[in-house]
């Protein structure tokens, strides 16, 4: 059995008296792709912000990498834990040059030979190095994305939570980013936690995966139980049959 | 039905660039439309927004537009008076965008906009407005539509919204609606029942739909033809139900690239494009 990597029990989020998330417990071995699917306000993004340290107003218990999380996280866990959000136009800074969005990772951690990871990160998401002294708004959408992936990376994190990071993409440009997380997950044996409403982009990447409705995890199913349609839950079931049918 | 609601030939919009010269952006798109459902599916970049917007003559000055032909029902949009134009924009032509938190008035009520829409349109006073945006709001299926009428924009849902957006459009009773990516913004489940909705109204009043999206299953299902655009041209047009066996190599390999779900694919094929492509078509 590998070891667990991300651990989350009973977590429980309130925005003022809003219960946003309710009693989500999952677990994610090292190396595994897990999958977090549902409707907007089903509460996907807040879970995967909790275990980002985004999201403050929570309680339960969450793991990583075998340590107890708290409220307030040290260094290492920003070096260790990446995230990769949906919209590139607005992740990175608008007045910094991709050189200076890259190093500065690099910088707060205080890793050395940035000029070296630097062109090493472009080349491994496939950016031209020209790319590197231009800022983010001479750059496609796919480019940009590209660049958030290659910051997530460039502290060499076990963990990268990625949340929407092709539902801002064209279908062709989402085929690259794609293929692209796949290799670099393999090549890395990162451990990731996609969410998307869309089964299609999360069966494609993930083993795995949980679906919410209303804050709670109703089910959670392998990719060959997702394929095959073998959902117990209604709302799981009508995903799928919503999706098949999208897919005509 | 003897003459097409609108006419496209040889349509060529170009932008200036900052070097000078001028970006092209459409360059020769014809097409025609009666009072069907036409999608029109390209990448981001590849001019079917503008195609859209120039019809209505909603582009920035600076914009160069240049067509053969450019009619909607008889008026010659290149031509037209700008007090032509306000009849028709809103008037006989609806345009939804993508998002409503961004094409919907923060500071109104929802019932105000309608009726103001309507009122513009419409002769009538404000209580007939009122009962008129009622009246909408049900037609758009919304299920407490006098709590909707005094809600402001943020206290709606995305796909409650778009409803809004869509009532604000039928008001005038127009001809035509364009649709630019209408559901992008909104859940996969919201998007259908959005979409379903278009669909029954565009039928129910014989109007003409362009429905513009960057995904080519979802315009299949819901339109009767397809046009399919690559840098400002359009690569093929085709019936919606041929979508799966259509020819042209841009289309086959937008349709390849995506995940489905039916199948297990270890990696995507991607796009190649071809420069032939670019060539200017005859």
């Amino acid at each position: 059995m590998t070891q667990t990597m991300i651990e989350a029990g009973k977590l429980n989020v309130h925005f003022g008296s809003n219960h946003v998330v309710h009693d989500v417990s999952f677990s994610v071995a090292a190396g595994e792709a897990f999958g977090l699917v549902g409707e907007s306000g089903s509460g996907k993004s807040t879970v995967l912000r909790c275990i980002a340290g985004l999201v403050d107003s929570w309680d339960g218990v969450l793991r990583v990498d075998g340590k107890q999380l708290g409220h307030r996280r040290d260094k290492e866990f920003f070096r260790q834990v990446q995230m990769v959000f949906q919209d590139p136009y607005g992740s990175l800074h608008p007045r910094q040059t991709i050189d200076r969005i890259l190093s500065e990772p690099l910088a707060v951690h205080g890793i050395p030979d940035a000029e070296t990871r630097i062109t090493r990160a472009l080349e491994e998401v496939a950016l031209p190095r020209t790319a590197r002294f231009r800022y983010p708004h001479q750059l496609s959408g796919g480019q940009r994305q590209r660049v958030a992936i290659a910051r997530a990376l460039i502290a060499n994190p076990s963990v990268l939570l990625l949340d929407e990071p092709t539902s801002a993409l064209d279908v062709s440009v989402q085929a690259e980013v794609l293929n692209l997380l796949a290799d670099l997950r393999q090549a890395r044996q990162l451990t990731c936690i996609l969410v998307s409403h869309n089964l299609a982009v999360v069966g494609h990447l993930c083993g795995r995966l949980a679906v919410m409705q209303g804050g709670r995890i109703v089910e959670i199913l392998s990719e060959a139980q997702l394929r095959a349609g073998q959902a117990t839950h209604a709302h799981t079931q009508d995903l799928i049959a919503l999706s098949h049918e999208l897919e005509g | 039905m003897t003459q097409p609601l609108v006419e496209i030939q040889n349509l060529r919009v170009e932008f200036p660039s900052s070097s000078g010269g001028y970006n092209q952006a459409v360059r020769g798109v014809s097409m025609s439309l009666g009072r069907e459902k036409l999608g029109i599916v390209g990448e981001s970049g590849s001019g079917k927004s503008v195609t859209g917007r120039a019809l209505m003559r909603l582009l920035p000055e600076a914009a160069r537009v240049k067509a053969d032909k450019l009619v909607f029902d008889g008026v010659n949009v290149l031509s037209a008076s700008e007090r032509t134009m306000r009849g028709l924009r809103g008037g006989r032509i609806g345009l939804i965008l993508q998002d409503p938190k961004y094409s919907l008035n923060p500071v109104m009520t929802i019932g105000a906009q309608i009726a103001e829409a309507w009122r513009a349109h419409n002769k009538g006073g404000k209580k007939e407005a009122l009962e008129a945006a009622l009246n909408l709001l049900e037609q758009v299926r919304i299920r407490d539509p006098r709590r909707v009428l005094d809600s402001y924009p943020h206290e709606v849902s995305g796909g409650m919204g778009q409803r809004v957006m869509i009532a604000m459009m039928l008001a005038p009773n127009p001809d035509m609606l364009i649709a630019d990516e209408p559901t992008s913004a909104l859940d996969a489940s919201v998007q259908a029942e959005i979409l379903r909705l278009i669909d029954d109204l565009v039928s129910a009043r014989g109007m003409g739909l362009m429905l513009i999206s960057h995904d080519l299953p979802l315009v299949a299902r819901f339109c009767d033809r397809v046009a399919v655009m690559y840098a400002g041209q359009v690569m093929e047009t085709l019936p919606a139900q041929d979508l799966h066996h259509a020819e042209h190599a841009y289309t086959r390999g937008l349709l390849d690239c995506m995940p489905h779900l039916s199948e297990k694919r270890a990696r995507l094929p991607v796009l190649n494009r071809d420069p032939k492509w670019l060539e200017p078509r005859s």
